[in-house]
């Protein structure tokens, strides 16, 4: 498993994409940053963290793109799954590597809370809640990207799908408000990233939302792992 | 070594591999040899484990691709038609890889350089692997193969693509390897397989339609010999003289002075042939083999499995 989360830190980094997706990343956080906190005068970094929702839900989808689909369309799977490693490595290296070039991205804002240290004491608690959030967040697309990645040998295909169900993802609690059904409305915001994600920014640790994220990840990696044992098994 | 046992895949209604069954003995360079699309890759897909098989089990070394994946894949060095590269890694940094994942016990770095030395790419080590040559790169994905010196080799197609004296090359590669290792080679190409392996098994269409050591093969396709003869004197004569030579079957004039033989082709009779021809005072003008060679009995025996089938769809 560590030996695959190494392939794939050295693939982001040894081509344009790692540092693409990081400056992609750090561009616009700064820039929301300098508008909402900067410009404004606000200590509170919540409004710049709601934003970057939408750039991640762009950037996830590119780095997780060729995870699989690449693999396949080159046949190193073979190589991969006549390794005397199990699937689940197999995956889950997979997962920590795309995970750990997301959680660089995700770094910056400890970098933007020490620039507020300099004119006030940071919310640390509600900084700290939200960090993890999106981390969890990114962790849970990345897991249903992997899993869309594993299912063509397209990169350009991986990537729309996963842009698309990205976006159907933030578009969900729109889908809620129009429904008249309130069982509807419950199923709805219960799966919605976004209210899942709202607690953390209040600085909220509520059990619950780091469960929903964390258990769309094991499903996702179970699910990708399925995809390859079918293949085998068809 | 390598053992095969009633192995069949399916695909949807296509039998892609038929009950096929077969041993390899430890240290044999087995040739695995078949037209397109006979079966080969999958059948040696299901014995390194990335395909599983619709029934049918392989042992390899005593344990089951099935049951014992970790252990059993451990013993095999794999190397498929399309060699597994990363075209972004360089030689070094993908053969450090692939020595992680196979979770190699040998010393890292002298290791890497001895599987580099025994394909010769050490003088390529630091490149990329997309800037390389096709033979080069099938050399990495050899040199991946043989990481962690495992037991048995399955190399699909090794050659394909690459020029002739690069072949040759590689085929002296196989034959020194086969001392150390169990080889199972696949080609549809037969004077290759006749030039490395101890024994051939042929498939075509899912089935194997010959299994015999590489001398033998030629009769074990054809099954018969015919030796054909121009010779002076009365036909009578002649065909008296060779019909007491011992393993003839069957004599037939086929024309004016000339004759065809057949003869159980575990004996030579040419000897016997020429000592009763001398002894009755008949010339003999020309003798030749006629039986089929071996690149013609391959042929016919595919083609004839090839319109079996069709013929029974």
């Amino acid at each position: 498993m560590l030996a695959i989360l190494k392939r794939e830190l050295s693939a982001y980094f040894n081509s344009a994409i790692g540092y693409i997706v990081l400056a992609v990343f750090y561009f616009f956080s700064g820039m929301y940053f300098y508008l909402y906190c900067l410009h404004y005068g606000s200590a509170s970094l919540t409004p710049v963290f709601a934003s970057m929702f939408m750039i991640v839900l762009f950037l996830i989808p590119i780095i997780t793109m060729k995870s699989f689909s690449e693999e396949k369309r080159q046949k190193t799977d073979q190589a991969l799954l006549t390794a005397p490693v199990s699937l689940f490595e197999v995956v889950m290296g997979k997962f920590l590597g795309a995970f750990t070039l997301y959680a660089c991205c995700v770094a910056i804002f400890l970098v933007y809370t020490l620039v507020i240290c300099f004119f006030t004491t940071p919310d640390w608690a509600v900084i700290l809640c939200t960090i993890l959030g999106m981390l969890l967040l990114g962790g849970a697309l990345i897991a249903i990207d992997i899993f869309i990645s594993a299912l063509t040998e397209s990169q350009v295909i991986a990537a729309v799908i996963s842009i698309a169900v990205g976006l159907l993802v933030y578009m969900i609690d729109s889908l809620a408000s129009i429904t008249q059904s309130q069982f509807l409305i419950n199923i709805l915001s219960a799966v919605s990233f976004n209210s899942n994600f709202n607690n953390f920014t209040y600085g909220i640790l509520n059990f619950s939302n780091v469960v929903f994220f964390l258990s769309i990840i094991a499903v996702f990696i179970f699910l990708t792992i399925r995809v390859f044992e079918k293949k085998r098994w068809s | 070594m390598v053992e095969v046992k009633n192995l069949t895949k399916v695909y949807g209604d296509i039998k892609a591999v038929d009950d096929i069954s077969f041993t390899v003995n430890s240290g044999e360079v087995l040739g695995f040899l078949g037209p397109n699309g006979a079966g080969k890759s999958t059948t040696m897909n299901m014995i390194t484990g990335y395909l599983s098989s619709s029934s049918g089990t392989v042992t390899v070394d005593g344990s089951e691709i099935l049951e014992n994946p970790k252990e059993t894949k451990m013993k095999i060095g794999y190397l498929p038609e399309i060699p597994p590269l990363y075209p972004d890694m360089t030689v070094k940094a993908y053969l450090e890889f692939m020595y992680d994942i196979k979770k190699v016990k040998l010393p890292k770095e002298e290791h890497i350089k001895e599987v580099m030395a025994i394909v010769k790419i050490l003088d390529v080590q630091e490149r990329l692997i997309k800037n390389l040559s096709k033979g080069y790169k099938q050399r990495v994905g050899f040199a991946q193969a043989l990481l962690g010196n495992p037991p048995v080799l399955i190399l699909d197609e090794p050659t394909v693509g690459l020029d002739p004296k690069q072949i040759i090359e590689f085929r002296n590669l196989v034959k020194g390897l086969g001392k150390k290792h169990t080889v199972i080679f696949s080609s549809h190409v037969l004077s290759e397989v006749s030039a490395i392996c101890d024994r051939i098994v042929v498939i075509s269409n899912g089935k194997i339609v010959a299994d015999a050591k590489t001398d033998e093969l030629s009769t074990a396709l054809s099954g018969k010999g015919q030796l054909l003869l121009e010779v002076e004197g009365s036909a009578s004569a002649v065909s008296n003289a060779i019909n007491d030579v011992y393993g003839v079957k069957k004599v037939s004039v086929t024309g004016t002075n000339r004759y065809a033989v057949d003869y159980d082709n575990t004996i030579d009779i040419r000897k016997g042939v020429f000592n009763a021809l001398v002894k009755a005072q008949c010339t003999i003008l020309e003798m030749k083999n006629g039986g089929l060679t071996l690149e013609e009995s391959f042929l016919k025996l595919t083609s004839e499995n090839q319109r079996a089938k069709g013929g029974s769809k």
